[in-house]
């Protein structure tokens, strides 16, 4: 299997939004190929005609009715929100501001 | 058989220390008859925890207050029911006035879980998990959350944001992992009872390296409602305990359905408990007419001598005692860690995806939305984490899905296959649990590949989705070995039996009346605690 350059390794973390360092990609680059090397043996399976398990026990489509219930309170969903104003959760500006 | 287990203690002339030491239906039954109060277990409980588990660290947070006020809560309903009569007395359940340990994954309400990781150091939970309700109506006492890998990522604990625990047999290793905090907890005689969650062996790998008993359920059979995912098509909840007996108990306190989790599924749970509660010579019986698989790809590279020296005596063992023992083949065992280490780390990078410093837990600034997340993800999550996030997301990037994940979906079919195969010919497998005993902190913490080699034996079991039982069989030079039976689906029954006959067939072995080796040492101040010995070994 192909192995992971380290721009590779620091497009996944962009994918991954991880912030890594310097030193932590050089390791995870090393890291990761090793693992990946470990992936290879799936390759001798023949598996064409192998349909995919998702889930191992089958269970049938769960359904409910679609009535309203009691759900946690808007202060009990914000109670951990790092910044809260009035009933909304702060993020930062979504689209930049030009001058 | 088994004079000692026959023993009844008088709760009134025993000491705290003496009282941590008794199984939960020990403790139980000295409850029901008036003997000792859910008050006097819990501080003999918090006592001993108090004293010994700064050189241990198997509890990240305790709740002294809550757990004293369900202690008392549980000693008015078990008086109120001695004046009513037996029949009042045997009503109630099981589990009432019983210390237990939750891993800290487990959501309660207005208490802190961080599942051992920095990215949830100050979330307090807003609702209570499925099982912790269960917990709380079946007059369960928890003193508090036990120490875990980050996300259940790891099997030593030493992936944890709080610093590793120790092993009560060893403390320079580890306690296995990611269930290491609950299966040292018991092993130390803190709490009776501990819950554990199993994604690759999570629960059965410490408890085998802690010498206790651990179950990891069928897949579905218990609510994860309120329980921090990890890999959602694998994960599930179960007991660990000091014997077979009390993993049934606190497993029948916990398992059903529960509409809330769309994969806990309707089927019946048994009274397992009354089922095991026989004379050792009745459990013996059981074994008679019962055949057992004993798997030949299990006996796997780099398993220690000692450990497939035990396991095959505990096969010999079953099979004096009336078992009968065929070879069975899993031919695409050794496909199983490649397979796994696709489907969970994928699995997990979407779950952990949630984590983006904005709703809760912890938060960093950076210069835009994505700064914030790079900067929150990147020094929230630990190293562990990282690797398996990142793992997890490049197998499921553009292009490169149907070579890593859809692969390894269609290989669990055949893994899977090879189970349904050997179980239209056997009744149940008996293998080993974990390759090795304990190992050295520090010692496999840079070799991410050696680590995971750990669950080679337990994590087959997690992708074809069936239970598995892990009892202690013996020692390996001085530390304990695990003894896995796995089952069909559902069976969970023919699993406990196999586990108290033969605990009932090696009751009067010699290393049955072993304690944990380093116990002494852990309420000696001079013992280092489990930090130190991390970081004077080096690793990352």
């Amino acid at each position: 299997m192909a192995s992971l350059s380290r721009a590779d390794v620091a497009h996944v973390a962009h994918l991954a939004r991880l912030g890594l360092g310097e030193d932590e990609l050089t390791r995870m680059q090393g890291q990761l190929n090793h693992i990946l090397d470990q992936y290879a043996v799936l390759a001798e399976l023949d598996t064409a005609h192998i349909a995919p398990t998702a889930q191992t026990i089958e269970l049938e489509n769960i359904l409910r009715e679609d009535v309203v219930t009691t759900s946690l309170t808007v202060d009990e969903a914000l109670a951990g929100a790092p910044e809260r104003v009035g009933d909304h959760f702060v993020v930062p500006g979504i689209i930049a501001e030009h001058e | 058989m088994s004079p000692g287990r026959e023993r009844a203690p008088s709760g009134e002339l025993m000491r705290g220390d003496e009282l941590t030491r008794l199984r939960a239906h020990e403790m139980a039954a000295l409850l029901r008859r008036g003997e000792v109060s859910s008050r006097d277990l819990l501080d003999a409980a918090l006592e001993r925890i108090g004293a010994t588990d700064r050189a241990l660290h198997a509890w990240v947070s305790l709740d002294d207050q809550r757990a004293r006020d369900a202690a008392d809560a549980a000693d008015r309903r078990i008086v109120a029911a001695r004046g009513e009569g037996a029949a009042a007395l045997t009503a109630l359940p099981p589990l009432i006035g019983l210390p237990v340990a939750l891993k800290d994954l487990v959501v309660t309400r207005g208490r802190p879980s961080t599942a051992g990781s920095r990215i949830l150091e100050g979330f307090i939970g807003p609702y209570d998990a499925h099982i912790a309700e269960r917990l709380d109506a079946a007059g369960a006492v928890v003193p508090g959350k036990t120490n875990m890998d980050e996300f259940a990522m790891g099997s030593s604990t030493e992936h944890s944001a709080w610093g590793p625990t120790a092993n009560p047999w060893d403390l320079a290793r580890v306690p296995g992992g990611s269930s290491g905090g609950s299966a040292a907890a018991v092993a130390a005689f803190h709490v009776p009872l501990g819950i554990g969650t199993d994604t690759g062996g999570s629960i059965r790998q410490p408890a085998a390296l802690c010498g206790v008993a651990g179950l990891k359920p069928t897949y579905g059979r218990v609510s994860r409602y309120g329980i921090i995912a990890f890999a959602s098509s694998l994960d599930q909840i179960g007991p660990i305990g000091r014997d077979t007996r009390d993993t049934a108990t606190l497993l029948q306190a916990i398992a059903g359905r529960d509409e809330r989790d769309s994969t806990s599924a309707p089927i019946a749970v048994e009274d397992w408990a009354t089922e095991l509660a026989v004379t050792d010579d009745a459990a013996a019986r059981w074994l008679h007419g019962l055949r057992l698989g004993l798997p030949r790809q299990y006996f796997v590279k780099g398993m220690e001598p000692g450990v497939e020296t035990r396991v095959r005596e505990a096969v010999a063992a079953l099979e004096a005692a009336g078992a009968t023992i065929v070879e069975v083949d899993l031919p695409h065992t050794d496909y199983g860690l490649a397979t796994y280490y696709i489907v969970a780390p994928a699995e997990a990078s979407a779950n952990l995806a949630r984590y983006d410093g904005i709703r809760y837990g912890y938060s960093e600034r950076g210069d835009d939305v994505l700064g914030n997340y790079l900067a929150t993800r990147g020094r929230g999550f630990g190293a562990e984490v990282k690797r398996r996030v990142m793992l997890g997301t490049y197998a499921l990037s553009a292009g490169y899905y149907d070579a890593f994940y859809l692969k390894a979906q269609k290989v669990r079919t055949l893994i899977k296959g090879d189970f349904d195969a050997a179980f239209a010919e056997v009744d149940a497998l008996v293998a080993p649990t974990s390759p090795t005993v304990a190992f050295p902190i520090g010692a496999r913490l840079d070799d991410p590949v050696a680590m995971y080699l750990s669950d080679a034996c337990t994590l087959p079991v997690n992708i074809a989705g069936l239970p598995g039982l892990s009892v202690p069989c013996g020692l390996s030079e001085g530390l304990p070995v695990g003894l896995q039976f796995i089952g069909r689906a559902w069976d969970e029954g023919t699993l406990f039996r196999l586990g108290r006959a033969y605990e009932a067939i090696t009751s009067d072995a010699q290393w049955r009346v072993l304690e944990p080796a380093d116990l002494a040492a852990l309420d000696d101040p001079a013992t280092p605690t489990p930090a130190e010995r991390m970081a004077a070994t080096g690793a990352h």
